[in-house]
Formats: structure tokens, sequence, C-alpha cells
């Protein structure tokens, strides 16, 4: 393949081994020291509270906070709140995601380019910026501290249609006339035919919008208030109120949350670089 | 639009064939309208919507118990004498201005660091993004506890180096500093990852031509690199600057660290607006201020358009 090919030569241009190699050094100690502070929050989850501004390896390891976190605080349900707004938005999304991109790339309807064009000006818009006003409209709606209130709003992304819709304008025509041709309505091409094609870039959509979700903390602070409801994120800001000065239980519980998340990256860390290297242009 | 399903490609184009033909087409308007409809309707009201409502309830008095009253200017009025609002401009402005040179230099630099096809340069590509799969709320987190005054293990090291007493989240004039440093840590594997995107467009037969004619690596980097990267670059601006002004990283960094402290010197006009909007229950103000941090923003964007010439337009 000529791109490996080319990235394997490109950075060398003028570079002598010796000098190669002293950058491989540097790149790998800020490297590591990047990691540094994730590494820190780890280690520093089995120090006890005494310990936790001590540098170096604790004086002893201890599972103490780990228990404290799961057994005096309710964090199991935290976690199973956002596993569940979490999957329920990334199913929700990619379902409706993929439909609006094949129909935004393929099929011909009026308004279509207009409709593309709105959609794509939502782009720009941070949640920070319309949290006031949605927040109004969400209460309008009745979904103020509630499930549907933590999932609904946050499905509606057009970063995710954009991308599908790129991702189907380069998919050939053929499969779908053939099947247009012999009476295929066009839910059946979408099931059979669209859905199973697009199923690596869906899977890597999928894995960013379960992130960002469970990562989420704004839109959640703004739209719960029972304690039911937090969302682990929610749930680390206030122990981290109410048991200011115990730090160790904060970073216990800062660890739990982030031990998910580390894993789906080192999985599927191929899909997640190469979608988010794709999404810059084009 | 490139299609040519009537009539061109039909064989036999009889009265019987042309009705299919018409009927075909208006399923597939159907279908068209139908797979849109429901992202459609969900971006109109939770976004949308939204976006609108900020521009009408800026003339409104809204009370957090559904009293909506029309005051016409008062809040525009009010935002020019509230020097809380001023100063959390002020703040913005000078993050934008630290954060977006800071994430373009880091991510194009990591993204040099990390091009080549080596089990290193992925392993470095992998520990470089990883700050991007934590939570803004454990990174505040992370990083507060390191910079804990004196005993945190920041102010020990720095104390090691001769730096003494540096209070990175307590003094007002470092304060900012420290949630910028933090965000380019956050943010840069992120950016390193566009530009990666960007080096590996470029055609490597550029840079053997470039070495060919005796070219040092710098001036490849300056003659054949930096303007075919133009395009990636505007992206990356662009991003950023939106990010810097109004993204949720900064958000979060500040209500979890410092809640705009010290001396407001991290408020941020995004948490500024929050801080008004749900603490004050002020939400046509907060309204007002966000159209107006909006205003900003677009006229950020189009001053980055007008001095790039669109980056990547100016090519094509």
């Amino acid at each position: 393949m000529s791109r490996a090919d080319s990235a394997a030569h490109r950075g060398r241009a003028g570079i002598t081994p010796a000098s190669a190699q002293l950058w491989s050094l540097l790149g790998l100690g800020l490297a590591l020291a990047t990691v540094a502070p994730i590494a820190w929050m780890f280690v520093t989850t089995f120090k006890s509270g005494a310990d936790v501004f001590s540098l170096g390896a604790p004086h002893h390891l201890t599972l103490s906070n780990l228990v404290y976190v799961f057994t005096q605080v309710d964090f199991l349900r935290f976690l199973f709140n956002t596993f569940i707004v979490s999957s329920a938005v990334t199913v929700v999304a990619i379902v409706l995601h993929s439909m609006a991109g094949y129909a935004l790339a393929r099929l011909r309807f009026p308004g279509r380019e207009i409709i593309f064009l709105a959609m794509f000006s939502t782009f720009l818009v941070s949640l920070p910026v319309i949290i006031v006003p949605l927040f109004l409209v969400v209460k309008t709606l009745g979904l103020l501290d509630s499930y549907g209130g933590l999932i609904i709003p946050s499905v509606f992304n057009a970063f995710g249609i954009f991308l599908l819709r790129q991702f189907y304008l380069g998919v050939p025509r053929e499969l779908e006339e053939a099947a247009i041709m012999d009476g295929a309505g066009y839910w059946q091409i979408y099931r059979s035919i669209i859905l199973p094609l697009s199923r690596p870039i869906l899977s890597s959509l999928a894995i960013l919008f379960f992130l960002a979700n469970w990562n989420a903390f704004l839109w959640p602070l703004t739209v719960t208030n029972s304690k039911s409801l937090w969302v682990v994120q929610v749930a680390i800001v206030s122990f981290q109120g109410q048991y200011s000065g115990s730090w160790n239980y904060v970073i216990a519980a800062s660890s739990v949350v982030t031990v998910p998340t580390i894993l789906l990256f080192l999985l599927f860390q191929r899909n997640i670089i190469e979608s988010i290297k794709t999404s810059g242009l084009k | 639009m490139t299609r040519s399903a009537e009539g061109s490609t039909e064989v036999a184009a009889g009265p019987p064939r042309r009705r299919r033909v018409t009927s075909q087409r208006r399923r597939e308007q159907i279908a068209g309208a139908l797979f849109v409809l429901p992202d459609l309707l969900g971006l109109l009201v939770f976004a949308g919507l939204p976006m609108m409502l900020a521009v009408v309830l800026g003339f409104f008095a809204v009370d957090g118990f559904g009293g909506y009253r029309f005051v016409g200017l008062a809040n525009y009025r009010r935002m020019l004498h509230d020097a809380l609002f001023l100063q959390s401009l002020r703040v913005t402005l000078l993050y934008v201005v630290l954060l977006v040179p800071s994430l373009y230099l880091s991510g194009f630099a990591l993204a040099l660091l990390v091009q080549r096809r080596s089990v290193l340069s992925g392993l470095l590509r992998t520990l470089f993004f990883l700050p991007q799969m934590i939570s803004l709320v454990v990174v505040a987190i992370i990083w507060q506890v390191l910079l804990v005054d004196k005993i945190g293990l920041v102010s020990r090291l720095s104390a090691l180096l001769g730096v003494h007493n540096l209070s990175w989240l307590g003094d007002p004039r470092l304060a900012l500093y420290a949630v910028v440093f933090i965000s380019v840590w956050f943010l840069m594997g992120f950016y390193m990852l566009i530009f990666l995107g960007g080096l590996q467009d470029i055609p490597r037969e550029y840079y053997d031509a470039a070495r060919m004619d005796g070219a040092s690596a710098w001036a490849s980097l300056r003659y054949i690199t930096l303007p075919l990267l133009k395009p990636t670059s505007f992206f990356v601006l662009l991003v950023s600057t939106v990010a810097a002004v109004a993204g949720g990283q900064a958000f979060d960094l500040i209500y979890v660290m410092t809640k705009g402290g010290p001396a407001n010197a991290t408020a941020l006009a995004i948490y500024y607006i929050y801080q008004q909007a749900f603490q004050y229950n002020e939400f046509g103000y907060g309204c007002a201020m966000a159209t107006v941090l909006v205003v900003i923003l677009m006229a950020l964007t189009l001053l980055l358009f007008a001095f790039t010439r669109g980056g990547r337009f100016e090519q094509g």
C-alpha cells in the first residue's frame, strides 16, 4: 500500500539515524510524562488517606478506599445509571443517525440540501452556549430530573449524522439499485444492505458516543436533581464537596470511573484513532 | 443527483414503465423524508429551538418559576454595567489567546513526532491520546490534588527545582495559566490526530523530490508540509477557537477546580452565564449573555476566515 509506504519514509527526510534516536527518546519521555498523572491516580487509589501526598510508592497498599466507595456510598447505583444512559443514547443515536445519514447521502427528496445545511449549522453550537434555553425546553417538556431528560437531548448531535453521510456518499450504488430493481422497499434496503455495510463505522461511532456520554458532566448536572438519578461524574463532584480533605475516596472513585473508558480505548483504539483522524476534513 | 434513473437507463419507456418510475420516485421521496424526520425533529427541538430561544428570551426577564416578562433591551444594558460579565469576557479572551496557539503548536509538534509508522510511534500516539479518554471531572480532580499548595506533587517537584510556594490554583495571576495547561494536556492528543490525518494526505513524492534537491528537513517542513497543511491548520484553528470560547472542557474544569476563582480569575463567560442562570435564576439575563457570546464567537470565526481566506478554499 502506497500510504503505509509513504508514511514509513516521510518523517525521515534529511534526518540522520542518531538524531532519529534522540527524537524517539524525547518522544518517549514526553509521552510518559503525559500519562504520569493518570498513573499517579491509579497508584493513589491504593494509598491510605495519610499517604495521598507522599512521594513515590505507598508504604502499604490498601483496598480500603475502593471498599469504602462501593459500600459506604451508592456508587453501583451511579455506575448503573451512567451505563443505562450511555447505552441508550448510543443505541438510539446510531439507529437515527444512520437512517438520516443514508437518506441525506442517497435518497432524493425535496429540501434535502437545506435540511442538511440546517443540521450542519447546529455543529457550531456547543452545549454551554445553549444550556439555559435547552434547560427551559426540557423543563417545558416535563423531562427534568428523569431518565428521559438525561437521554433524549443527548441523542441529537450533528457530528454523527455528518460523518455517516460522508461515509454513505462513498458507498457504491450498485447494491441498492439491484435491490430496487428486485422491488425491495427502502426500509428493507437500509436494514439488509446499508446497516451491514456500515458496521465498522457504526461500531467506531458507537464507541465514541458511549465514551462521550459516560464522561458527560454538564448536562447531567443540570437536568438531574434526585440522587437516585445521578451519573458517576456528578456523584464524584458531590463527593469532592462532601469529603473535602479525604482525597483518597475521591481519587478511588475517579479510578473506578476511568477504568472502563481506558479499557474500551485500549480494545478499540484503532477504530477510535482512525475515525477521529478522518473526521478532520473532507 | 448523479443518478439517471428516469428514462435514460430504462430500456422500454412505454406508459406502464413510466408510471412505475414515477411511483418509484415518490416512494424514494417518502422514504427519504421519513428517514430524516426523527433526527430533524430532535435537532430542531433540542438544538435549533434553544438557539432561537436564547435570542428571544434575551429580551425577557425569566425567573425560575415560569414567569416571563418582556423587558426590551434591559438585559443588554445591564451587561454593559456588569463588571463581572465584562471581566468574564476578558478572561475568555485571554483563555482563547493562550489556548488556541498552544493547541496548534502542541498538536502539530506531537504529530511530527509520531508520524513515522513504527511500533514506538504507535505507542506514543496511544499515550499522548490517553488523557482524552478520561472524563474532565476526573481530569480536574487529578490536577487539583497534584496542584495542592505545598504538599501537592507539583509543588514538591517544583520545590526541588528551587521554585517555592507557588499556589497554582490559589493565585489569581496563575490560576488561568494552570487551567490552560490542563486544557492543553487534555486536548493535545485530539489535535495531534487531526494533524496526523493531514500529514498522511501529503504525497511522499514531494518529500523525495525535495531531498534529491538537497533540501534540509527544515526546508521541507517550511515549503512542503506547512503550505499543504493549510486546510488542516484552518480546521484546527476553527475547532480550537470554538472550544476555547464555548467548549464544555473549560466549564467542567472550572466547575470542579476553581468555581471561577480566585478573585474571578478563571470565571470564563460560559461559567458566569451558568452561574447567573442556575444559581440566581436569571434565565433571561443568561440567554442575553449567551447570545452576546455567540455573536463574539461568530465574529472570531469570520476573522479567522478572513485571515486565512478560508484556509482550504484558497487552493480549490
